[in-house]
């Protein structure tokens, strides 16, 4: 009898494979996903599946590409399933993805109840992050250990006119750490201004590949002026979603 | 019963009309009749109707000539202004290109703005719409109503009589108690048919020139789809009433996605549907100024200030239709309805604890992607 199911999220920029069996997560993968998404969910469906795996769900833009699935749900419902298993009780949660950023509103038991996408342009997202670190010529890791010596603002709401006030600042000699902090302030600020839109009052989860950088989770703390908590693997809270959506299906499935 | 044939044929002979429609129009105006276009559900028809002319609908519904109209217009504005004015200034759409007289009201800012620029190079009447519902404001309408007819007798060179309007009034009645009785077989659970069915007949109907026929056809089709109800066909699926602005082409995109996702539409809270068709003129009062001037603007479009109508019948739809989530498309840049949306939500959620999602789009298909995961991540939620 199959004993494990596996969760495909395909985001924009990375894809994320979680292998679940009914209580924790055995294995998971991160791969770029380029301009081939398809392709790189297979590499993880390679890698992962095995004679054990009795469902598997894709999520995530790409969520149609792989014909293996079982099911394929969508990121929302991935995502809030995902922070409930790796956060707790928490009230909802905020994920800042590669080309979008979403505010989940959980009931007490992982179900979504209502959710807000900023899906427009690529303001407040991790492209911008992307950009800014291409001007800044810094490593992401480097993102927290950048000590703020002047506060910096960062008006622009568009990428493209956030670069050009980037260089400007750098050419009026402004430190590189300053204005790093300053993008991670207007984007926290941004995503806070859209995610208080909903009800959240509690804990707030906080999912994508930014939220493991303690700059960025502090200063949402701030934005939000609610306590934020993450988990090492919230890059992952999609793909375990899924997984954890997946083994409800397998068991429920068994049991017809 | 045997379920012989598929429903769609029928349908398909409603938006084939509309596509064929530039002959008709063109045949029309050989035997001399006058056309008027109009662009809002607050245009009382009956007038037109009651001098013989034929009313056609304005409101442009797709991309195509918003390219034109933003060398005038300015970008950030809603689509559906743009697009209907690059039509008349294109002349690619046959009802701008037939319409002798076009007659806007005063709803919304953009329309406004945009009629004074239409009358540049077309024949425009502007009737003031009062944005308020008050007895003043019901009075100043049936003036605005009086004065449309008298601008129609000298712009044509006819007379309008009383009885010629209450005629029209009885007619548009006739339409309007079918149209109601067709998108009222929604209420079945689960529902005869899909969103899009019931779009292609709202929106066709209003391309049909001779109004009893069409009336006629109406009825009959709903008789066939009662004859041929299958419960299976959507059975199981989330209901969804769909609100906000006129989307027209991008109405594809919305309801394909709502019944792809396991959804079906089973309520059109829009300018086609119930907010426009359900309320009947009284024909039992005397004075058909007055009749048509309290039905009129007692249409809960959100250019009204303040708006508590549409808050009233969101309570009658909720219930009769069994409403398992509300779905709010606003098109860029439309401002009532933008702002409206915050009591439009607040009513569905906390009065009547129905799940609600806004939307905003527009008439390309740029976010056919964003808009499928939104309505599916809803309709998991349900």
């Amino acid at each position: 009898m199959a004993k494990l199911s596996l969760g495909i999220d395909c985001g924009s920029t990375t894809v994320k494979g979680a292998l679940y069996d009914g209580e924790k997560i055995l294995e998971t993968m991160i791969v770029p996903t380029g301009a081939r998404p398809a392709q790189r969910m297979k590499e993880i469906y390679d890698k992962l599946y095995s004679e054990e795996v009795g469902y598997i769900v894709t999520t995530g833009y790409g969520r149609e590409l792989l014909p293996e699935a079982n099911k394929k749900v969508t990121e929302i419902t991935c995502h809030a399933r995902g922070a409930y298993f790796l956060g707790g009780g928490v009230s909802g949660l905020v994920d800042i993805g590669g080309q979008d950023s979403k505010a989940v509103l959980l009931d007490g038991k992982g179900n979504v109840q209502d959710f807000l996408m900023n899906d427009k342009c690529a303001a407040g997202t991790g492209r911008f992050v992307e950009m800014m670190c291409r001007i800044l010529e810094c490593d992401r890791d480097e993102l927290d250990s950048f000590e703020q010596k002047e506060q910096i603002e960062i008006t622009s709401m568009c990428t493209v006119f956030a670069e050009s006030e980037i260089i400007s600042m750098l050419a009026n000699g402004a430190e590189r750490g300053d204005i790093a902090l300053g993008v991670i302030r207007s984007i926290c600020r941004r995503t806070a201004i859209f995610a208080s839109k909903l009800p959240m009052n509690g804990k707030v989860f906080f999912s994508g590949g930014l939220a493991r950088y303690e700059s960025f989770r502090s200063r949402l703390e701030e934005a939000l002026d609610k306590p934020v908590v993450t988990h090492p693997q919230s890059q992952l809270c999609g793909a375990i979603g899924a997984a954890v959506i997946g083994y409800d299906f397998m068991k429920r499935a068994e049991k017809k | 019963m045997e379920l012989v044939k598929e429903l769609p044929a029928i349908f398909e002979e409603f938006s084939e009309q509309r596509k064929n429609s530039f002959i008709p129009m063109y045949e029309l105006k050989q035997k001399g009749v006058p056309v008027v276009g109009g662009f809002c559900t607050y245009l009382p028809k009956e007038i037109p109707m009651a001098m013989g002319a034929v009313m056609v609908g304005l409101c442009s519904k797709t991309g195509e000539t918003i390219p034109d109209a933003e060398q005038d217009l300015p970008r950030n504005l809603c689509p559906l202004i743009k697009s209907s004015y690059g039509f008349a200034k294109t002349d690619k759409c046959p009802f701008f290109y037939f319409s002798d007289l076009i007659v806007g009201e005063t709803t919304c800012d953009g329309k406004k703005k945009m009629y004074e620029m239409l009358a540049e190079f077309k024949n425009v009447h502007v009737l003031e719409l009062p944005n308020k519902k008050s007895e003043m404001g019901t009075q100043l309408f049936k003036e605005e109503i009086k004065r449309f007819k008298c601008v129609l007798e000298e712009q044509f060179d006819t007379t309008i009589t009383e009885d010629d309007i209450r005629k029209s009034i009885h007619i548009v009645n006739e339409q309007r108690k079918a149209l109601k009785e067709f998108y009222g077989l929604q209420k079945m659970d689960p529902p005869p048919m899909g969103g899009m069915e019931m779009h292609k007949v709202l929106d066709g109907v209003q391309f049909r020139f001779d109004m009893p026929k069409a009336t006629a056809d109406v009825r009959a089709l709903t008789q066939k789809i009662k004859d041929e109800y299958d419960p299976k066909k959507y059975e199981g699926r989330k209901r969804i009433l769909l609100t906000g602005s006129p989307i027209g082409c991008s109405t594809a995109k919305v309801v394909g996605a709502i019944e792809e996702n396991g959804g079906v539409v089973v309520c059109y809270e829009n300018c086609g549907g119930a907010r426009s068709v359900d309320e009947l003129v009284d024909e039992t009062n005397p004075d058909v100024y007055e009749a048509l001037a309290k039905r009129y603007i007692n249409i809960p479009c959100s250019c009204m200030s303040p708006n508590p109508g549409r808050l009233d019948l969101f309570d009658r739809l909720l219930e009769e239709y069994k409403i398992d989530g509300v779905i709010e498309v606003v098109l860029q840049a439309c401002h009532t309805f933008n702002v409206e949306s915050y009591k439009i939500k607040k009513h569905v959620t906390e009065k009547h604890n129905i799940p609600y999602m806004y939307m905003e789009t527009d008439y390309s298909s740029t976010d056919a992607g964003q808009v499928n995961t939104r309505v599916a991540a809803f309709i998991e939620m349900l």
